[in-house]
């Protein structure tokens, strides 16, 4: 592979793989809140009744 | 979509994408002109073309929803929406990389780039107005209007290159042009590294949309939670 530029190539490549990343970690940590956040409420509700 | 599903796809989609960062960086050669960083395409536009699959999902789901008022639709218009946001991102940053070695700069207000960059925002913008508007149905409304009319702006973005004379470059692949203009190895590339994508797009879109249905569950038992 020829040298010129390669490192920009290397910072766009790690922006697009990086967006994904962030993204997926996003999504991943969302489902764990909504998770225990439904935990939670089906125990106060059967806690109350 | 069950999760064993929705796992098996997402690994597929990530296995190929790791075969495809070899291949890019191992086996294809550099390009004449550009050298490596023509290699960045092969993110830019799979990655473009993938926001437009979700934009174009979240207007049929808006169309949808306003002819059947089924918050299912809705629900699906946000999540592809999201997730074409995210990929949008993928394709103005690399983008913007790709500006910076060849024109020297990162940033140039010709039409393409502009109206990609609209074609962002309004969409944003769209995230946005969802996250002011309480009502369920009312955010639905409002939404799936905005979310048709936000179309427009992916339509003139496809079409600037052919309409404008602009700085980025014209159309290159060979079902928008009728000719073979680049190697046809790196065409294929292409459209290998975009069905990656949109397979990963599609589990990411899946995903978001369980969590939309966790939420409404969460919402309705804390209705049932104030009422006891």
């Amino acid at each position: 592979m020829d040298s010129r530029n390669i490192q920009f190539m290397f910072w766009g490549l790690a922006v697009a793989w990086g967006i994904i990343a962030i993204y997926v970690v996003m999504l991943a940590a969302r489902e764990n809140r909504l998770q225990k956040q439904l935990e939670s409420l089906k125990r106060m509700l059967e806690e109350k009744q | 979509m069950q999760k064993n599903i929705r796992l098996g796809i997402g690994a597929l989609a990530g296995l190929l994408l790791l075969r495809n960062l070899y291949v890019i960086l191992f086996n294809l050669p550099d390009e004449m002109e550009q050298g490596p960083i023509y290699r960045i395409f092969y993110y830019h536009l799979p990655a473009y073309f993938t926001a437009m699959c979700c934009y174009m999902t979240a207007l049929v789901a808006s169309v949808l929803y306003l002819t059947k008022r089924n918050l299912r639709y809705d629900a699906i218009a946000m999540s592809a929406t999201e997730v074409g946001l995210a990929f949008a991102a993928v394709n103005l940053i690399t983008g913007m990389i790709w500006g910076r070695v060849i024109w020297g700069i990162w940033w140039a207000w010709d039409a393409r780039l502009t109206w990609a960059l609209i074609c962002w925002l309004v969409y944003f913008g769209y995230l946005m107005l969802r996250q002011a508007i309480d009502d369920p149905s009312e955010r639905a409304k409002n939404s799936a209007v905005l979310s048709i009319f936000s179309f427009v702006s992916v339509a003139i973005t496809y079409k600037a290159i052919e309409w404008w004379r602009t700085q980025h470059p014209g159309p290159v692949l060979s079902f928008r042009t009728g000719q073979q203009l680049i190697d046809p190895e790196m065409e294929r590339m292409l459209y290998t590294n975009f069905f990656a994508l949109a397979l990963l797009a599609f589990v990411m879109v899946t995903v978001r949309l369980n969590q939309e249905t966790l939420q409404r569950q969460i919402d309705g038992l804390r209705r049932r939670a104030h009422a006891l």
